[in-house]
């Protein structure tokens, strides 16, 4: 078994208007030197599965069906035998 | 002869109701609701993503309705031709279903926004739009998703094929970013595929079609699917 962390990031290119009002929300607060915000999503599960590579494959067409939008959104993983 | 419209009811719909009234009250038309864990379009013409906050928009919109029993089934319909309109979630899941291009991002405000808006008609020669007289038609939006991005050379084909069908404008049908509620990419408000057979749009037509709501200026887009399966 593996448990596993998606980190699901919008693409630079793409516009982050959450990441924004966040960013203004920081220099509100006066953290005049915070900028780059973006907002992703973090999502952790657990695969049953004994071999790595195989749960490697199925935790990747799982992000690609479901967890991202290839259209705007890029992911990376890691995992952990437990 | 009447039209059957099928309407998809997620957890989470909540313009089914009004989607239902048009089509069956304002226009004298068969309509059926098809629950999400269902596999059967009961013969339906017509198939109606309504708005709505589906599985309660978790993950991104649209994104977990797209793997419902039933939406496998209006994809294989839309792929064979069958007519589908998906109306401000619809919209959402329509995209997710990648059975039209693109994404809906968050409003550029971030705001949720809820009001009238104005819509240019770019297309009027679509089985959605055929029947609608005016150029310029008043509706409501209400989504907090619904700023339509997708890539430049996408972009470039829906507008070179007339895939646009509406545009936010002013009342006059000015378009520009002053009347653009959300920030979508060249004021898109609706689009097409490229067959003609599924369209998807933010504002609610559903929402403005009786008198009683004091505008009936949504109903021409229903009144234009039925004329097209009559003609």
């Amino acid at each position: 078994m593996y448990k596993v962390t998606v980190i699901v990031k919008r693409r630079s290119t793409i516009l982050d208007p959450q990441g924004k009002a966040v960013e203004q929300g920081a220099k509100l607060l006066g953290y005049e030197n915070i900028s780059g915000t973006r907002i992703g999503k973090y999502i952790e599960f657990d695969v049953d599965m004994e071999n790595e590579t195989d749960a490697e494959e199925e935790v990747k067409q799982f992000c690609d069906k479901l967890l991202a939008n290839p259209n705007i959104e890029d992911f990376e993983f890691t995992m952990e035998k437990v | 002869m009447k039209i059957k419209f099928g309407i998809v009811v997620f957890p989470g719909s909540n313009c089914d109701h009004d989607a239902y009234y048009v089509v069956k009250k304002n226009l004298d038309q068969d309509a059926e609701f098809l629950w999400h864990k269902d596999d059967d379009l009961k013969n339906c013409d017509v198939i109606v993503l309504p708005g709505g906050f589906s599985y309660g928009d978790y993950l991104r919109t649209g994104a977990i309705a797209r793997f419902s029993p039933i939406v496998h089934e209006v994809i294989e319909f839309a792929n064979n031709g069958g007519t589908v309109i998906g109306i401000c979630n619809g919209f959402q899941v329509l995209v997710e279903s990648n059975l039209l291009p693109g994404v809906l991002l968050k409003n550029k405000s971030t705001k949720f926004v809820c009001k009238d808006v104005f819509l240019k008609i770019e297309n009027n020669k679509t089985r959605f739009s055929g029947e609608i007289a005016k150029s310029v038609i008043k509706v409501p939006i209400a989504h907090g998703d619904g700023n339509y991005f997708a890539d430049k050379n996408i972009i470039e084909e829906l507008e070179n094929n007339n895939q646009v069908v509406f545009r936010y404008s002013d009342s006059e049908g000015n378009t520009s970013e002053n009347y653009n509620p959300n920030g979508s990419i060249n004021n898109i408000a609706g689009i097409i595929n490229k067959q003609g057979n599924v369209l998807g749009m933010m504002p609610h037509p559903e929402r403005c079609s009786s008198e009683v709501l004091n505008n009936t200026d949504g109903v021409s887009v229903f009144e234009s699917i039925v004329a097209d399966f009559i003609k």
